[in-house]
């Protein structure tokens, strides 16, 4: 596969805080990549480096295969940064012309970036005048202006309203139909759930895992159950070598699987132990609930 | 180059509050030579005209008009130091690093807008200056004429110069008031250095040395035309008789000011995390 990215054992230290360590992982044509982790976790210090903006304290990282200074590269590099950042004095389309000029895009793509992101008839208009949404959807376009081969965003709904949610996401999903490859760093984990295929998860600087989404944790699933005869159900569960482990709240069951085992076997065997059950539903480990697991345990 | 010419000279004109300083800059000088070039009558009793003085004869007007012109540099300074200023605190200068534009372009964007300003502000004032010297010169041969242009060079040396320094500030304490107290406060320390050296060792010595610091050196291009005026008047008095001529070590100083602030801006800017 053809590398966007590689990163390379990049450290930072600000003074004696290590903000990213040892951290390595590539970024390859065509995915869909997230970030996660907690605030402070070093996810826009990383993006930051590659950004050119912060100054690494050790390692490297290579842009398309490492044959482009890191300037000329971020020239195919879309970006968005934590907030939206532009000159308030000019209209949306002077500012985007000033990012065709450093870019060295025709400014025809104004145009039809603006049409993508739906702010054609408050063009003219200055950027201070904007609402928060606009001036992240007015980012967005500053980022496409180039076509470029991966996008990368930083907490894009960071401070938006449902709405203005809801509509960047349908942005971003939409570009990512394109086949652009894009990095999405973020603390909402529904958000890189329904984007991502690739996640690295970060916690206080350090790689805790990267990889695809569905294999994030080797997990057979949880059932959840409900039953008249409660006390025995646990016993039951308790002495099964399938089961790993069983919570309690209420009246509803938690049981999480050693093994893979579906819900019809389940259901008959409880049914053979004279346990008839009210609810049964098996289900997988939601990215959140994943992320948790992950950060908590180490 | 150009391009990163015309990328700050969008920045720069779109601006309405840099946009009057500009203008300013280039309008209240040429405003103040064109009233004094004219004949003022105040209402029958007198008539004021500085031509009469012969400070608008060739060569001498080159030196006069290049030393009051530079007294309005300050106006171009705000300038320079709110365009870095605002660039921090609009934190467009990290948005522009992520589009793609290397630190070193950033810099040099910044460096060619100043000498490209300097460039116009110079060529102006030749202009000015000559159409002036032309009207009221008593001497119209061109030796004459073109004799002392190299005040030209010097007052085009020291914009540069000190929009540079300007520029170097800007960059080292990121906002534009902050900036303009350091320049004041050099000032101040560059007197300060004098009064020490002079109370070590002896006046004459300081101020040789004193001629060394930026902000006296880039004075030094163009000495004060006064004493010249009067030496014009009385050409027998030689206790007025002074150094007033533009000489290449002091331009070598200010372009070694320049070079270091401009160098400067770019460490600053490298090694800072945004």
């Amino acid at each position: 596969m053809e590398s966007i990215l590689a990163i390379n054992n990049l450290t930072k230290k600000f003074g004696r805080l290590t903000a990213v360590n040892n951290l390595s992982f590539d970024i390859n044509k065509g995915n869909v990549y997230g970030i996660l982790g907690p605030n402070g976790s070093g996810k826009s210090t990383t993006l930051g480096i590659v950004l050119n903006v912060v100054n690494k304290s050790s390692g490297d990282f290579k842009w398309f295969g490492g044959n482009v200074s890191t300037h000329e590269a971020l020239k195919k590099v879309g970006a968005i940064i934590e907030r939206p950042n532009f000159y308030p004095y000019m209209t949306a389309a002077q500012n985007l012309k000033l990012v065709c000029k450093i870019k060295g895009v025709p400014y025809s793509k104004i145009n039809e970036k603006l049409e993508v992101v739906g702010l054609q008839d408050r063009k003219d208009h200055k950027f201070s005048s904007y609402s928060l949404g606009m001036k992240q959807r007015l980012a967005i376009a500053s980022a496409l202006l180039n076509d470029p081969e991966i996008l990368i965003l930083d907490e894009p709904t960071n401070g938006l309203d449902p709405q203005g949610i809801h509509q960047i996401r349908q942005i971003i999903k939409d570009i990512a139909a394109n086949g652009t490859t894009i990095l999405l760093a973020s603390h909402l984990l529904d958000e890189v759930e329904k984007v991502c295929t690739h996640v690295v998860v970060l916690r206080k600087g350090e790689k805790l895992y990267s990889g695809r989404v569905d294999e994030m944790i080797s997990s057979h699933g949880f059932f959840e159950l409900k039953a008249e005869k409660q006390e025995e159900l646990i016993d039951l569960l308790r002495n099964n070598t399938e089961f790993k482990n069983i919570k309690v709240e209420n009246d509803l069951i938690t049981a999480f699987l050693n093994a893979p085992m579906d819900a019809t076997t389940f259901n008959k065997l409880m049914f053979e132990k004279g346990i008839v059950l009210s609810h049964l539903v098996k289900r997988k480990e939601s990215l959140e609930e994943q992320f948790l697991q992950l950060t908590d345990n180490k | 180059m150009l391009r990163l010419l015309q990328l700050e000279l969008q920045k720069l004109l779109l601006n309405r509050v840099s946009k009057i300083l500009i203008f300013v800059s280039f309008i209240l000088p040429f405003t103040v030579l064109i009233l004094s070039s004219i004949k003022i009558n105040f209402f029958g009793f007198f008539t004021l005209e500085l031509g009469e003085l012969g400070i608008f004869n060739f060569p001498i007007i080159w030196h006069i008009t290049t030393f009051f012109a530079s007294q309005f540099k300050f106006f171009f300074a705000i300038v320079v130091v709110s365009m870095i200023g605002n660039e921090y605190s609009n934190k467009t200068i990290k948005q522009n690093l992520i589009d793609g534009l290397s630190k070193k372009e950033f810099i040099l964007s910044k460096f060619y807008t100043i000498v490209f300003f300097s460039l116009v502000a110079t060529l102006l004032i030749a202009l000015a200056s000559f159409v002036i010297g032309m009207y009221y010169s008593s001497y119209n041969e061109a030796q004459i004429i073109f004799r002392e242009t190299n005040f030209l060079l010097a007052y085009f040396v020291k914009l540069v110069g000190f929009f540079t320094l300007c520029l170097f500030f800007g960059m080292l304490v990121k906002r534009s008031a902050f900036a303009l107290a350091f320049l004041f406060i050099l000032y101040i320390l560059e007197w300060i250095a004098l009064g020490l050296m002079t109370w070590k060792s002896d006046f004459e010595l300081a101020e040789k040395i004193q001629n060394f610091f930026p902000l006296k050196s880039m004075y030094k291009l163009i000495d004060q035309p006064f004493q010249r005026v009067m030496m014009t008047k009385f050409p027998d008095k030689a206790e007025l008789a002074y150094d007033y001529a533009v000489h290449w070590y002091e331009i070598a100083i200010v372009l070694g000011w320049t070079t270091l602030f401009l160098f400067l801006s770019y460490r600053i800017l490298k090694n800072r995390d945004l």
